[in-house]
């Protein structure tokens, strides 16, 4: 590519990065009750899912593990960031949820919630990440299930936080837990962290680091032949995966008024389940950021409108019965996909604005290659 | 020169190899022949520290590189290639090369290096942006033998070049091994095709169930009865 292009492609990114920033400031300042009943709590959830499902496509994308834990990290993010907060607005260091010093507790909070996350990524990563494929699949799913009854065991992480009260698998207290007005007055923050986690990802995935990474998910031998220290690389991915996903439980505790372990429990049949943010790297493609953003927006909808959407009561029983297990019906989306497109919706390719000229001519391709041949053997 | 001193390798209960000794000097071509399960990738393995040893000691110029993790003993001016065409699929031929100059730091020594490897194979030259997933399988040996030498190391180990490759393509490679050789560069072989490793080699060694049966000058070998009988099929 030439230095001219990709120069460019910089510009374009960046001013619609700024512009998508500008819009979520402008529907700040707005109003109105679709706005902060439906559109900014759903941005929030695909907020969150969006980090969710890219830090995930690291560890399984582009270093090739498969860990079935992911929900765990966010769930540690999570508390750490309630609590964090918490204890600040207990100590009176701020007392509505606005103003400089609220802004700080949150960056903080944020902060420490990557953090702690990190270093339990770390912690598990160093003695998982030794084993491989099922192995590693077994033990992080246990990671998942042992945090959970880890925080449920822990006094200071129920009921009212921070020791009121005992062990609990809810915590009521929080401090950031947004209003749904407040939701609306911090759309930025939430559009902010996606632009940021993902900006940093990317750069990560690009760098000297991401190409290593691939090489190890290519061939293992190969590159630990070609000098990479592949058990070192293994756990600094894990970690950094682990970070973001923390920065993730911090944007969902913004998201809700109290914490319940069992909404990152294994067993939970939400969208927020640790298979569930694996199907969406599946469906974005392995190996593809933006294709992991395109995957939790979409499912993310599917969910939305299989729970909320008119048409569904417009259908006959017998659907509609199916429908309230939402779970067969992501399944038949996985299953289409794997049909389709069996290495998801983007493959390993990005997703860039710049290339959207050259669509036509790659969707003619794609039909003539599909569709063309069976008519010339036909004829044939 | 490399030297492995009584090498001891367990896989859990079993014992793979079994007090092997070998040497390999420098500007040497010496085969490591054998039948299936015979401990020849077992022995390259624990060369390039992707296998521990039991006991035993590995010297590469006098240095012990036992203990040593594999990233650390290619700094150590060993290369490996691995068996069965290891190439990184997803990446172009020359992004492969790239990652075989991984330990390099200097942009004008990969380069150099990069020039020295396609003047061994032009046809890697050609194909530079290719995905290496989709080159046949004499190129994906050819990159993997690449890669290898884009440290510049002091010996390379081989392992199977020939394995799953067409005869022509068998002899192609074994005519690249013995270019590679007379440029100086010293190899540790290890094949099943005894016939074509014992026609290019210097010595060889021969290995039977975790021991080594035979060693010496690979023209005395080849002329060997027992080796002719139970490796050369005569």
């Amino acid at each position: 590519m030439k230095k001219s292009e990709t120069r460019t492609r910089y510009l374009v990114n960046f001013l619609a990065v700024v512009l998508l920033f500008a819009v979520s400031l402008v529907m700040s300042a707005a109003s109105g009750d679709t706005l902060k009943l439906k559109i900014v709590p759903s941005i929030w959830q695909c907020c969150y899912l969006i980090i969710m499902a890219a830090s995930l496509n690291l560890v399984l994308g582009f270093l090739g593990q498969l860990s079935l834990g992911h929900c765990g990290f966010m769930a540690v993010g999570a508390y750490t960031a309630a609590l964090i907060s918490l204890a600040f607005q207990r100590s009176g260091f701020y007392e509505e949820k606005s103003g400089p010093a609220f802004l700080l507790v949150l960056l903080l909070s944020t902060l420490a919630a990557g953090v702690l996350a990190a270093l339990m990524g770390l912690l598990v990563g160093i003695p998982a990440l030794r084993l491989k494929g099922d192995y590693l699949a077994i033990i992080t799913l246990g990671f998942g299930m042992i945090i959970v009854n880890v925080i449920n065991n822990l006094p200071f992480c129920g009921q009212q936080g921070l020791g009121q009260g005992s062990a609990s698998s809810a915590l009521y207290a929080t401090g950031l837990g947004f209003s749904n007005d407040e939701k609306v007055q911090y759309l930025w923050v939430a559009v902010l962290t996606v632009i940021l986690c993902m900006t940093a990802m990317l750069l990560f995935v690009r760098s000297k680091y991401g190409r290593s990474i691939r090489a190890i998910r290519d061939n293992e031998i190969a590159a630990a032949t070609s000098g990479i220290n592949v058990s070192y690389y293994k756990v600094l991915t894990f970690t950094i995966s682990a970070f973001f996903a923390g920065i993730t439980g911090a944007l969902y505790a913004c998201c809700n008024a109290a914490l319940a372990t069992t909404s990152f429990a294994f067993t939970n049949g939400s969208i927020l389940n640790s298979v569930f943010i694996v199907v969406m790297v599946v469906v974005g493609g392995m190996g593809s950021m933006t294709g992991s953003v395109i995957a939790a927006v979409a499912l993310f909808l599917l969910n939305y409108t299989i729970k909320n959407g008119a048409w569904v009561s417009a259908l006959p029983a017998v659907l509609q019965n199916v429908f309230t297990y939402p779970m067969l019906v992501y399944s038949v989306a996985l299953i289409i996909v794997i049909l389709f497109r069996p290495r998801g919706i983007m493959g390993s390719r990005e997703f860039a604005l710049c290339d959207i000229p050259k669509w036509p001519g790659m969707v003619k391709a794609y039909f003539t290659s599909r569709f063309g041949k069976k008519e010339a053997s036909r004829h044939a | 020169m490399l030297e492995l001193k009584d090498l001891n390798v367990h896989y859990g209960a079993i014992h793979a190899l079994k007090g092997i000794s070998l040497t390999v000097q420098d500007g040497e071509l010496v085969s490591l022949i054998g039948a299936n399960g015979a401990g020849k990738t077992t022995t390259l393995h624990t060369i390039s520290g992707l296998l521990t040893a039991t006991s035993g000691e590995v010297l590469l110029d006098g240095q012990d590189l036992q203990k040593a993790p594999p990233h650390t003993i290619i700094r150590m001016g060993l290369a490996h290639v691995p068996e069965g065409r290891h190439v990184f699929a997803s990446m172009t031929v020359e992004e492969n090369l790239r990652m075989g100059a991984y330990i390099v730091k200097e942009q004008k020594q990969i380069a150099a290096s990069l020039e020295r490897v396609y003047g061994h194979f032009p046809r890697l030259k050609e194909r530079r942006r290719q995905l290496a997933g989709t080159l046949s399988g004499g190129e994906q040996q050819m990159l993997a033998t690449g890669r290898a030498l884009m440290t510049d190391p002091k010996i390379v180990l081989m392992d199977e070049p020939s394995m799953g490759l067409s005869p022509i393509l068998v002899k192609e490679i074994f005519s690249i091994i013995q270019t590679l050789h007379e440029s100086g560069i010293t190899i540790l072989l290890v094949e099943q095709n005894a016939k074509m490793a014992l026609a290019v080699s210097d010595r060889a060694y021969v290995l039977e169930t975790g021991t080594i049966a035979m060693e010496g000058p690979a023209s005395a070998l080849a002329a060997d009865d027992r080796v002719r009988k139970a490796y050369l099929g005569a």
